[in-house]
């Protein structure tokens, strides 16, 4: 998943100003917004529905395909999970339920799973839903020809790393429909996440005579059928998607919600203002700087959540002066005081963060001894190995720090330096390069010293973050290499014990803290404001919402 | 009049050449390309992207392709949204950059000109004085400030227009109220230019010898300006037209951007940030192609309101 990018630089000074003037238009409007207590939902049981069963949701950007084979962003999973069904599902808290599969039974070794289809599964158009439709959206996602930008995350599955990279034919990925509802996955190694994976788009099925008869144009409205609890009706570019109920989907008795509009707004300002006029029930973000406001005014709408994602800043390590220079590393990661970072400067809620893997379900979050000291302590031990590492007042270290141009990256950014200053004395230069330059000054591993990186995960899973800092991995911009790192992620791949696996993944991420090849800050939360009358939602750490769970109550 | 059309057109065409040469090999140049995303993409799915788009051929070969395809009206694939072609994403968010550039150039027009010249005929008069402050601020307040202003008192607060989007109706069954704001933001501060370009140059044509004789004559104020003084008046600001409405209907970023409108301005903006070449290309292009056409006109425009500029 990529990482929330910053995009509309030429928007924050705009931003600001209309912040500004909007401060100084509120004393009197307060009075005149309905407090959410006021507002009377569901009727006399509060449970009672609107007649009018829409949804409308504020969506984020533009989604760049509905092809589940070619999306990649964020937006555009939104929209296709409510058009198509993975063979896992999840519940409104995240939990992993039965989708398309109604059971699995997985082999001892951990290898091979084995799915039952939900008997009643139908296609949009009526056709029955068969195990080769899943075999064959698999085939597609992983032959190197759909173009997909995702198919890595298929590499757990048996022969798909050769598949993906064109040296073997895709009718060998370990994907086999034994009869009409069975389906059989190998496994190249034990992964147990592999039932998350199953609820991402680039494992959908695909009705295969639509995708034949309409080639790459299968995803349109009027041609596209799916096999989820929505069909799409209307796509007019920059302005909605629209969904209608499935009346075919095997769960449809239990679906409420008739249709669901999806409105792009890449502005979280505006998304905002959107939402306040009633115009969505649910919103994709909320503006970090309107959250303060929020927090008074509408407490009860606003949902902020631990969301699985990690902010950090890397350490060139392949370069003086972070090369081999682990006190130096340390000094700078205890220096800083997160909870002023995260309180007083980004301010969502967002959590002070000691190490890289989030709090993902299962895994024993991992901290240095540090984490727990106060911030008087870690100073002192901070100026203690500043001083080991060569440095002092008369000879300080001076360091280039470089993050992605966007406004809340660049306040974190100016506080951080400014600790630095005052504990260590270091002088910082904070350079900022728009995205697409950013990534490819990052992925030099020359040209950089310490560097943004946030990363968002793409299962609940520790090892979407822990196989990043292997030494050999393509994301590895600190170029961090300890071989017991590689050799801790190389055991557990091969684990089948759930619980020594998750150990020795605690263990590898131990390993790392201690080398300190990057500098933990905080990890994401997600933010979204939910009408009153919107019942079904549930915060999870995935933040993946599905419409069918959703209901409007009378208002 | 035939004559003059056919050169603009071949005049036409080396700068449109040129245009698409230097935005061609400009957006090659900044770094990072289309599939650059955090996620590194295997060999192989990489390879088969640049040979979809046709980047591993040499860029002279690219540059004449797109030259090719584009004289045959195709703009290509766009690398962003990819179940679309540019030129299916120019013809959906064109019409609604017409629309409301085009209400919003009318209304400034309109307003513009008749502040403009009654400021003019009331010269350091308190009307003069409270029009052109009037004109002055609304080219100072900047449009992104302006506009979220409008939707927070109008559709948080009063609940009388939509917040943004372009809604689902038609535009005379209530689909006119998405676009009240979003074209009276547009307007303003076109219609503070207009309203000064137009006193700027009415005050100096009242004060030329014919208006002088026209008044000695014992004609009304208001003949005079309607018969004698609006048109010579008016060439400053037809030559500011051209421009503004080809800017304007091409899609303003931040007004999209804030109303949420299916417009042009989004498209080139994420297109740029995306490296999506062909949809930066192709709207560079039909933009390109748009000021031609407009200058075009504003110089039939300029034949008709001053005769001595026909030959």
């Amino acid at each position: 998943m990529t990482q929330l990018v910053a995009e509309w630089r030429w928007w924050l000074p705009a931003l600001t100003a209309a912040a500004l003037l909007a401060a100084c238009s509120r004393p009197g409007d307060e009075a005149s917004l309905p407090t959410p207590q006021t507002v009377q939902v569901g009727g006399a049981s509060g449970q009672e529905l609107a007649a009018e069963q829409i949804l409308r949701k504020g969506n984020g950007a533009e989604p760049e395909s509905l092809d589940p084979h070619r999306a990649e962003g964020v937006t555009s999973s939104n929209v296709l999970r409510d058009l198509f069904e993975g063979l896992v599902t999840e519940a409104p808290d995240g939990t992993l339920i039965p989708g398309a599969a109604e059971s699995w039974t997985i082999s001892e070794d951990g290898r091979v799973y084995t799915f039952k289809l939900q008997p009643r599964g139908r296609w949009s158009n009526g056709d029955p839903v068969v195990a080769e439709d899943f075999a064959f959206g698999l085939r597609r996602s992983a032959d190197p020809a759909t173009l997909s930008e995702y198919s890595a995350i298929l590499y757990p599955i048996d022969n798909a790393y050769e598949v993906v990279n064109g040296s073997l034919p895709v009718d060998r990925l370990g994907v086999r429909a034994i009869d009409e509802r069975t389906l059989e996955i190998r496994l190249h190694s034990p992964t147990p996440y592999l039932l998350g994976l199953l609820t991402h788009s680039s494992t959908y099925p695909v009705h295969r005579p639509s995708v034949v008869k309409f080639g790459d144009k299968f995803a349109r409205p009027g041609n596209l059928v799916s096999n989820g609890a929505y069909g799409l009706q209307a796509w007019v570019v920059q302005s909605y998607i629209q969904l209608v109920r499935n009346t075919h989907y095997w769960d449809n008795d239990q679906t409420v919600i008739n249709e669901v509009w999806y409105y792009p707004v890449e502005n979280a300002e505006s998304e905002l203002r959107r939402y306040r006029a009633n115009e969505f029930d649910t919103t994709e973000t909320v503006p970090n700087r309107q959250i303060p406001w929020l927090r008074k005014n509408l407490p009860a709408e606003l949902h902020i959540a631990p969301y699985l994602g990690s902010y950090s800043y890397g350490f060139n390590t392949t370069q003086p002066p972070f090369k081999d220079n682990i006190p130096l590393r340390k000094a700078l990661a205890m220096a800083l005081d997160r909870d002023i970072l995260v309180g007083k400067i980004t301010g969502a809620g967002e959590i002070a963060a000691y190490s890289w893997v989030p709090p993902v379900t299962g895994y024993q979050n991992q901290q240095p001894v540090w984490a727990t000291w106060t911030q008087e302590q870690r100073n002192a031990e901070a100026r203690r190995l500043y001083a080991q590492a060569g440095y002092s007042a008369e000879q300080p270290l001076r360091m280039q720090l470089l993050h992605n141009t966007e406004i809340n990256h660049r306040r974190l950014a100016v506080a951080m330096a400014a600790m630095w200053r005052d504990v260590l004395g270091v002088e910082t230069e904070i350079l900022n390069q728009e995205w697409q330059v950013f990534l490819q000054t990052r992925r030099t591993r020359i040209d950089t010293q310490v560097f943004r990186y946030g990363w968002i995960g793409d299962y609940n899973d520790p090892y979407t973050f822990a196989e990043i800092l292997e030494s050999k991995h393509g994301l590895n911009d600190m170029s961090y290499n300890n071989p017991r790192y590689d050799a801790l992620l190389l055991e557990a791949s091969r684990e089948a014990d759930p619980a020594v696996r998750m150990g020795l993944l605690q263990e590898a991420e131990r390993v790392m803290l201690d080398d300190m090849p990057m500098l933990p800050i905080y990890y994401y939360v997600s933010k979204q404001m939910v009408k009153p009358w919107v019942a079904g939602y549930e915060s999870n750490i995935m933040d993946h919402h599905h419409s069918r769970h959703f209901r409007i109550l009378k208002h | 009049m035939l004559r003059l059309f056919f050169r603009r057109l071949l005049e036409s065409i080396p700068t449109l050449l040129i245009l698409i040469a230097v935005t061609f090999f400009m957006m090659r140049m900044a770094p990072g390309g289309p599939f650059d995303s955090e996620k590194r993409l295997a060999p192989e799915v990489e390879a088969n992207l640049r040979a979809a788009y046709h980047l591993d051929e040499p860029l002279w070969q690219q540059f004449g392709r797109y030259l090719w395809n584009l004289a045959q009206g195709d703009f290509g694939p766009s690398f962003q949204y990819r179940d679309r072609t540019v030129t299916e994403l120019i013809a959906s968010g064109f019409p609604v950059s017409l629309q409301l550039g085009g209400l919003a150039m009318l209304i400034a027009v309109v307003a513009g000109v008749a502040l403009g010249s009654l400021a003019a005929l009331r010269q350091n008069k308190a009307t003069d004085y409270t029009t052109m402050a009037a004109a002055m601020t609304g080219i100072s307040v900047p449009n992104f400030v302006l506009a979220p202003l409008l939707v927070l008192v109008f559709a948080v607060y009063l609940g009388w227009l939509p917040a943004g989007g372009l809604g689902e109706a038609s535009l005379l069954e209530g689909g006119w109220k998405n676009l009240v704001l979003p074209v009276f933001t547009l307007a303003l501060t076109q219609v503070a230019y207009i309203a000064r370009l137009t006193r700027g140059s009415m005050i100096e044509v009242l004060r030329s010898n014919y208006i002088r004789t026209a008044r000695a004559q014992g004609l009304s104020t208001l003949t005079i300006l309607f018969r004698h003084a609006l048109k010579p008046a008016l060439i400053p600001v037809v030559s500011y037209l051209g421009p503004a409405t080809a800017g304007l209907i091409t899609g303003s970023v931040v007004i999209e951007q804030i109303f949420g409108l299916p417009g042009l301005g989004r498209y080139f903006v994420t297109g740029a940030l995306n490296r999506d070449y062909t949809l930066v290309l192709g709207i560079v292009v039909f933009y390109g192609a748009l000021i031609i056409l407009f200058n075009f006109l504003v110089d039939l425009i300029y034949g008709w309101l001053d005769p001595r500029s026909r030959e």
